[in-house]
This record gives structure tokens, sequence and C-alpha cells, in this order.
């Protein structure tokens, strides 16, 4: 379970403190996917950042009783001066892991052959996103934490991400962003939309995505 | 209770353990890579230094005010002042770089700077003994006297660098005026750092102040163990640990305040 208990998070900026977290509070169990909408800039990757525990709230608190995974994304946590297999031995040692297997997988599922032996910062955004996705994958968590991972790739690296995640761990908790609605009814189970600060909770999807929609003013469209 | 709150601690201190090692890996390849010489330029450098102001100074005959042979001075001197100075210009903007790693929850701020100085502590030691070592062996330096002095004095030079280090490492994150007032202050601290003099030779007004610069004991310390009786070297121990300990104590906290104030990229 995961606990969020009355959460601010303040930025300063250079016109002064901008409230981004508006005391939201919520509760994540074992096993419920929860869905995120927003506009851009209304905070969602702020909360799931929280979430994660690599940042720190303002004031409140958020309790983890189960392991949470490194927000997975397109892009970050890991080094662009370092090879892709320089990336899975380093979080592998992090994690307390044997790298040799992990290799392996990454080495599979990525495809990427010798791409693995360049730095980084040589990769396109689809390659990687598949690098960064299968070492996402390598270390098995309680929940997920899961940052528009679909917003690169080709057709065939979705539907792999979506095999991993929605198939093969279907029993763990999940925490998804995006600006694909669809993707969020699909794999969601519950629905909540960040605006100006607050966080308001919905079971219903329809319900949510007309909010939406008119919080992005696209009621007419 | 307490064995329960010390396999906490122990658990605590293998994931950071860990982590260090993982990020040590991880800097040793991102700094030096697997070109040429690679990871062997991490006490091949620091060597390449303490040769040319050793060769340098045995050739302007450097007034050091003392009996001692200038190749055992400058070893000791140079040697001492690459290990606390190198630390800090590695720690001063070391968290940027790293930022994308603190999105796993085990990497701290701490963890950061503490590989780095594992490391530039590494080199700078290995380079100390192998130049000592070489010198010794083609008869240009004496074994050192009393070899645990030598090392006590190492250790907290090391344990000075380290702490200062870290201070300012965090305080950069704030304010990166700390990294333009690193630069001058780092060459001016060095001819005040106990490198070129040996107290004793100084006037006797100028000695109680001298000691006040924490590095001219350590060194101090060090040259003690090397050359005993040969010098009268003067050095206040008390003192040099007390600033440590008020150093480190400012660096905790300051470490504390970046770790609730980050945010990764």
């Amino acid at each position: 379970m995961i606990q969020v208990d009355h959460v601010n998070k303040v930025y300063p900026t250079r016109s002064g403190d901008r409230l981004i977290l508006n005391d939201i509070s919520f509760c994540l169990e074992r096993g419920e996917k929860l869905g995120i909408l927003g506009r851009n800039g209304a905070g969602k990757s702020t909360l799931i950042r929280l979430v994660s525990g690599a940042e720190r709230p303002t004031s409140g608190n958020i309790l983890r009783t189960m392991s949470v995974s490194w927000p997975l994304a397109f892009g970050g946590a890991f080094q662009n001066s370092l090879t892709g297999l320089d990336n899975v031995r380093f979080i592998s040692r992090i994690y307390k892991q044997d790298y040799k297997d992990n290799i392996r997988f990454v080495e599979e599922f990525t495809e990427l052959g010798q791409y693995l032996r360049e730095p980084l910062r040589a990769y396109s955004q689809g390659m990687r996103a598949r690098l960064a996705f299968a070492i996402s994958m390598i270390i098995e968590f309680d929940c997920y934490l899961i940052d528009e991972i679909a917003a690169v790739g080709d057709a065939k690296f979705h539907e792999k991400c979506a095999s991993e995640l929605f198939d093969k761990r279907n029993d763990r908790s999940m925490l998804i962003i995006s600006h694909d609605t669809g993707y969020i009814k699909d794999h969601c189970s519950r629905f909540a939309i960040l605006d100006a600060g607050n966080m308001s909770f919905y079971e219903n999807f329809d319900e949510a995505l007309h909010q939406h929609n008119s919080n992005l003013d696209l009621n007419n469209v | 209770m307490a064995f329960q709150q010390l396999t906490e601690i122990g658990k605590s201190a293998s994931v950071q353990w860990r982590v260090i090692y993982a990020l040590l890996l991880r800097e040793i390849l991102t700094r030096y890579g697997r070109h040429n010489i690679g990871f062997l330029w991490l006490f091949v450098e620091p060597m390449l230094f303490t040769t040319g102001v050793t060769v340098l100074w045995t050739l302007t005959q450097a007034v050091h005010g003392s009996s001692l042979p200038i190749v055992a001075f400058a070893i000791t001197g140079y040697s001492s002042v690459l290990l606390w100075r190198n630390m800090p210009s590695r720690c001063i903007g070391a968290i940027d770089p790293n930022l994308a790693l603190m999105y796993h929850r085990n990497v701290q701020t701490i963890d950061i700077f503490l590989a780095r100085l594992l490391l530039e502590i590494g080199g700078a030691t290995i380079s100390f003994i192998t130049l000592s070592v070489f010198y010794i062996y083609i008869g240009w330096l004496e074994p050192p006297e009393d070899i645990l002095v030598v090392a006590e004095g190492w250790i907290l030079i090391a344990w000075f660098g380290a702490s200062l280090a870290m201070l300012l490492g965090s305080l950069s994150e704030k304010s990166e005026i700390v990294e333009r007032l690193w630069h001058p202050a780092s060459y001016l601290l060095f001819p005040l750092s106990g490198a070129a003099f040996m107290v004793d030779a100084l006037p006797a007004a100028a000695q109680k102040y001298a000691l006040y610069i924490p590095m001219v004991n350590g060194v101090e310390i060090v040259r003690d163990g090397y050359f005993g009786d040969h010098i009268n070297a003067r050095y206040d121990i008390a003192y040099l640990i007390g600033f440590c300990v008020t150093l480190t104590v400012l660096a905790l906290a300051q470490i504390a305040v970046v770790n609730r104030e980050i945010t990764p990229e």
C-alpha cells in the first residue's frame, strides 16, 4: 500500500513560490492501477517523483509498505556518457542483482545488438526508450510508476511493453500518467485528474474524461 | 530491540556500501574511460604532478629553511597538497551531473560525494606510496622513521579534505559563488599550506599564526613521521581534530539541507 497524506509541494521560481500540489491525499492498494490525467505542467510528474521517493514533499507524508519502482519514463535515471551495458551493470549493482542474467534479458528485449556497447548519447529517442524500459523490467517491484512510457517507439515496442507490464505483471500496483486517454482507460481501474494543484478521483472513466476535456477546453471538438 | 536496531543499521550499511561501490566503478568509467591507460591515470596524474614539482624545486634550489633534501621535502609537501586540494575540486558541482541517478531511492547525495572522495584519496595515497618507494629504492630518500605517524598525519589531512569537500560540494548546490571562489582560494592556500615551508623555519611571531591553518598541522605530522629527530616538527593535533569535527558536522548538516531540496531533472 502507498499512503499519500496531505502532501504539498512548492517550487521556488523567479516570480515567487509556486504551489504545484495542494493538499493531495490518496491511497494506492496492492494490485490497484490508478491513471492520472492532467494538462502539461499540472504536476503529474512531480507527484510521481514524490511517490517514488526521489524528491521530498514540502509538507505531508508518503508511506510506502511495498517496494516502489523509479519513474519509468523514456529518458531519465540513466547516464548518457556510459554505454547501455554499463548502465545495466550499474543498476544491477545498486539493486543487488547478478548483471550477467540481466544483460542477457536486455539484449533480447531491446534487440539493440552492438549499440549496447555505445554510449547512450549515440542512441535515438526510440532506442533509448527500449533500453530504459528493459532496464526497468530487470528489477521486480510491487508498484510501478509509469510516466508516458508509450510516448516513443514503434508499435512492436509498445506491444512488448504492454505484455511485460500488463500480462506478466498484472498483479502489481501501478500509477500511470499519460496523455493518451485510451491507454489510461485500457489499463487502469481508478482515475484521477490533476488540475491547478488539486486532485480529484473518479471511479468511472467517462466522467473523468469529460472533466479532463473540459479542463483542456476540448468540449467542442 | 537493540539487536533489531543493529540489524537495521547493518542492512542500511550494506545498501550504502553497495551503492558507493557501484558509483565508484561508474565514476572510474566516466572519468577515465576505456582509452589508453584508463584507470591508471587515477594515480599516474598525481605522480606526474609531484615529480614535476620535485624537479622544479630541485632545479631552483628552493629555499625551505631546513636541512632536508629537497626531494624529501617536495614529496611530503606536494603529495599532501594534492590530497586535500583535489577533493573539494571534485565535490564542487558533483551533484548536478548525477541528478538522474537520484531517481533511485538508494542513491543519496552523500554516496555521490563519498564515491568521489574515496577515489581521490585512493589516487593520492597510491601516488604518495609509489613515489616514496621509488625514491627510497634509488636512494634519494630515507625510509620514514615512524610509518604510523606518517599514516596519522595523512589520514588527518584526508579527513580535513573530505569534510571541506562535502561542505563546499553541498554549498555549491545553492550558489555557484562557491565554485568561483574555490579556484582562487585553492591557489592562494597552496603557499600557506605548509607544503613549501617548515613551521620551525618561520619567525617565532609567525609560527603561532601558521598553526591556525589546519593543513599546516597535517603536513608537519607527516614530516614528523618521515624525518623524526632530523627536524623540529611543530603541530597542534587537538586543534586539527577539532577543526575536522566542526567541518564534518557543518558538512553533514548542509547535506541534509540538499537532500530536502533536491529535484531530480
